[in-house]
């Protein structure tokens, strides 16, 4: 029961500010209501029982990569709104119209495992200790991909530098 | 009230995944479309964790981490192609990037 309440009200919250980040007018508002979204998506995960990940959301992303955000919005200081210029062969509506084609993909396929209705055994409940479970899978079964993801991030460190040189 | 199952959480991610995909088609703003890749990448970090649940082991939430990794250094480099893009161009509007248009 408070499991349920838990997980409608933080739904209702993610959904609605995952709204409000692309219809916002202005950037730096878009980015506010990026940060409350992934705030409220780190307590669903606290609800799945990922203390660990919940975390990582909050520290990688409200506290990483938004000031990433942050810092370009303040660096591209935009004389003109970028809504202000508008290309006649991109049309809005198109878009909306790719959106709801994948929208009714997904109720297609939804619809469909409820007509099959495929059963997944639950498993084991997880024990509580989660840092330590993360630890060990990902450093024993998945060390190559661990130091694969630190070298993807060194690239991308060098390229982001290089990119954002003065003299390209 | 029916217990919250995976399901639930897959709609969710679903509802999330479609609402990032509907503002990366329609906004020109490209801040705000790497934006809606964000949320995209979470949509899917939902799916992942639900089932790292349900199955009961971590390693679902062993991807999780490598799709934050992922996302991390994408927006470091899509924000690095944006500045050099705006010293060039001075905006931010995908419709004025057709510089590699043929």
């Amino acid at each position: 029961m408070g499991e349920a309440i838990a997980f409608y009200t933080l739904a209702a919250l993610i959904l609605a500010f995952g709204v409000l980040v692309i219809t916002a007018r202005s950037t730096v508002h878009s980015i506010l209501f990026l940060v409350a979204n992934f705030i409220f998506v780190a307590a669903l995960y606290v609800l799945l029982g990922a203390q660990f990940l919940a975390v990582i959301q909050v520290v990688v992303y409200a506290g990483g990569i938004v000031v990433l955000y942050l810092f370009v919005v303040m660096l591209v200081n935009l004389k003109r709104p970028p809504e202000a210029h508008h290309d006649r062969r991109r049309r809005t509506g198109l878009g909306l119209a790719f959106g709801l084609v994948v929208l009714a993909e997904f109720v297609a396929i939804a619809v469909y495992k409820l007509v099959q209705p495929g059963s997944m055994p639950p498993g084991p409940p997880m024990s509580p200790d989660n840092v330590q479970l993360v630890g060990r899978v990902l450093y024993t079964e998945y060390l190559v991909p661990f130091e694969v993801a630190s070298m993807l991030l060194l690239v991308a460190m060098i390229g982001a530098i290089v990119l954002a040189r003065r003299e390209l | 009230m029916t217990p919250i199952t995976p399901a639930h959480y897959m709609i969710l991610s679903a509802a999330l995944f479609i609402i990032g995909v509907i503002g990366v088609m329609t906004r020109r703003n490209i801040i705000v479309i790497f934006m809606s890749i964000e949320l995209i990448l979470n949509a899917v970090n939902i799916n992942l964790i639900a089932f790292s649940a349900q199955v009961g082991n971590a390693v679902g939430q062993v991807f999780a981490i490598f799709v934050i990794c992922v996302a991390a250094a994408e927006a470091a480099v899509g924000l690095g192609i944006i500045l050099a893009f705006y010293r060039n161009k001075e905006t931010v509007n995908i419709d004025e990037m057709n510089l590699m248009r043929w």
